[in-house]
């Protein structure tokens, strides 16, 4: 049916938190997803965890990932977790890291809910397919 | 989706609940099975709100001015709800929808509730998707809805239809003003807003503006056409062609206004504000809001019925062996495009003719 046709996308938000201006990644990652059919929004920068949270919920994301380079990972991104779970957004949002985050706290961030996190140099077909992989199914 | 689940989940929206609004226009926009049934039984806690549909080209400070109208709502204790639509890629329909950083003012605030929509691609789907996802905000008891789209092309005009008040954002040195006899500029707005009114050549494009709305709405004044007689409106059916006194005819119609804003430092909202309650108690006193919420929902059945009405063609077809067989005999000249088309409808037009009887 023309008008009933199930047009399933999968949307994402591209978030950067806290005091770091670096959205170079952020905004290569945004094309790459858009690229790949996906629907992206896109923070902007310097946001808080609360901004992030009200997105997240609001737009309905199934993927949400957070770009960090600024090291405060261990403060922010719980944070963001915790307000998912507030909104019960939690259970069906695909939480992504990526940046620059040392090997012992990328244990604590996956053990703390975040599905996968992505280091400099993680080619883009391999982020793009593990969300296509993992996009929960609603 | 069962039935159950959709229960609940209407049920979650009525009580408030932002995770249920957000997963109800999903639905709408991913056309889910089950979403009908949703938006059906949404519709009787609808009517409420007062839709604000903003239009404008991209960059004329849409998204900033849709904020700072938020927050100005806000202040006065009303709940806010947007939706702003963003074109999306006709190649892979990916898209990327930026309308949410400007919304600087209303960050934290749960009760303006913004949702960026893309332009997902289907003809006149984008419209039916909107409304609904409207509708669902609707019922969720937002007082003000504010709907905002590029203003380029049928879709969006038709978006923008469903407001119950068009605001058409216009930016400074965006041509001369025979750009502004373009159909679908002029004939759209209640309200005209020159934004980034501190650039040079404001004062000429509000003038280029009122000349043009002017000429519009009395486009032979003073002259000696020779019987040349404009067109009556497309949304004002009936009001003129009544014959309705001069009087009466002045107190039904709404004369479009130029203002002149400066979205990003707030200067001007309020005027815009005033404005906009203007128009909306005008709809009230008038009853014209009634009747544009019968001309929409007769638009929206329109609708409905024409996409049903060619799914169940298309389900037709694909029965007799898909239209590119079809096609093929018509190559071959073994048949005509008139031919096939009567052959196809001909079952269905017996059918309802049967039903009918």
């Amino acid at each position: 049916m023309s008008a009933d046709q199930e047009q399933r996308t999968i949307r994402c938000l591209v978030a950067k938190v806290g005091l770091d201006g670096h959205d170079r990644g952020a905004h290569v990652i945004a094309r790459a997803f858009r690229d790949a059919g996906f629907e992206v929004i896109y923070s902007g920068l310097h946001r808080a965890p609360e901004e992030i949270v009200q997105a997240a919920v609001q737009e309905d994301v199934d993927v949400l990932g957070i770009s960090i380079l600024s090291g405060a990972h261990n403060t922010l991104v719980p944070k963001v977790i915790e307000g998912l779970k507030e909104y019960d957004a939690f259970d069906d949002t695909l939480v992504l890291v990526g940046g620059i985050i040392p090997d012992e706290d990328k244990e604590e961030l996956l053990e703390l809910g975040v599905a996968e996190v992505f280091g400099p140099g993680t080619p883009m077909e391999e982020t793009v397919e593990f969300v296509e992989a993992n996009a929960p199914e609603r | 989706m069962n039935a159950a689940a959709e229960t609940e989940l209407v049920e979650e929206l009525l009580a408030g609940k932002h995770r249920a609004l957000a997963r109800v226009i999903s639905k709408v926009e991913n056309r889910q099975p089950g979403y009908r049934d949703i938006v059906s039984r949404l519709h009787e806690h609808t009517g409420h709100a007062d839709v604000i549909g903003v239009t404008g080209s991209p960059g004329a400070g849409k998204s900033t001015l849709v904020d700072k109208l938020a927050a100005q709502y806000r202040e006065r204790g009303e709940t806010v709800g947007v939706i702003a639509v963003d074109p999306s890629s006709p190649y892979t329909g990916g898209a990327v929808l930026g309308d949410r950083i400007r919304m600087a003012s209303n960050v934290g605030d749960m009760d303006v509730f913004f949702r960026s929509m893309s332009a997902r691609g289907t003809l006149g789907g984008l419209s039916t998707a909107t409304s609904d996802a409207i509708k669902a905000l609707d019922a969720f008891g937002k007082d003000r809805i504010i709907v905002e789209t590029v203003g380029a092309g049928q879709n969006e005009v038709d978006i923008v239809r469903t407001a119950d008040t068009v605001v058409v954002l216009v930016q400074p040195g965006s041509g001369d003003d025979v750009q502004m006899l373009k159909a679908g500029i002029l004939e759209i707005g209640d309200l005209f807003v020159v934004n980034k009114a501190d650039m040079d050549g404001a004062s000429r494009t509000v003038a280029d503006l009122e000349e043009m709305l002017h000429m519009e709405r009395d486009p032979t004044a003073k002259l000696d056409t020779g019987g040349f007689e404009k067109p009556d409106h497309p949304d004002q059916d009936g009001i003129d062609a009544d014959g309705a006194d001069a009087e009466e005819d002045e107190a039904e119609h709404w004369e479009p206004m130029v203002l002149e804003t400066v979205a990003k430092s707030g200067e001007g909202v309020e005027e815009l504000l005033d404005t906009l309650d203007a128009h909306s108690a005008w709809l009230d006193e008038t009853g014209r809001r009634e009747t544009k919420a019968k001309q929409r929902y007769a638009a929206e059945i329109r609708q409905l019925l024409r996409a049903d009405a060619a799914d169940l063609i298309d389900d037709e077809l694909d029965r007799r062996g898909g239209v590119e067989a079809m096609a093929e005999r018509v190559l071959d000249r073994e048949t005509d495009p008139y031919t096939v088309a009567d052959e196809v409808l001909g079952p269905i037009e017996d059918c309802v003719r049967e039903q009918r009887e």
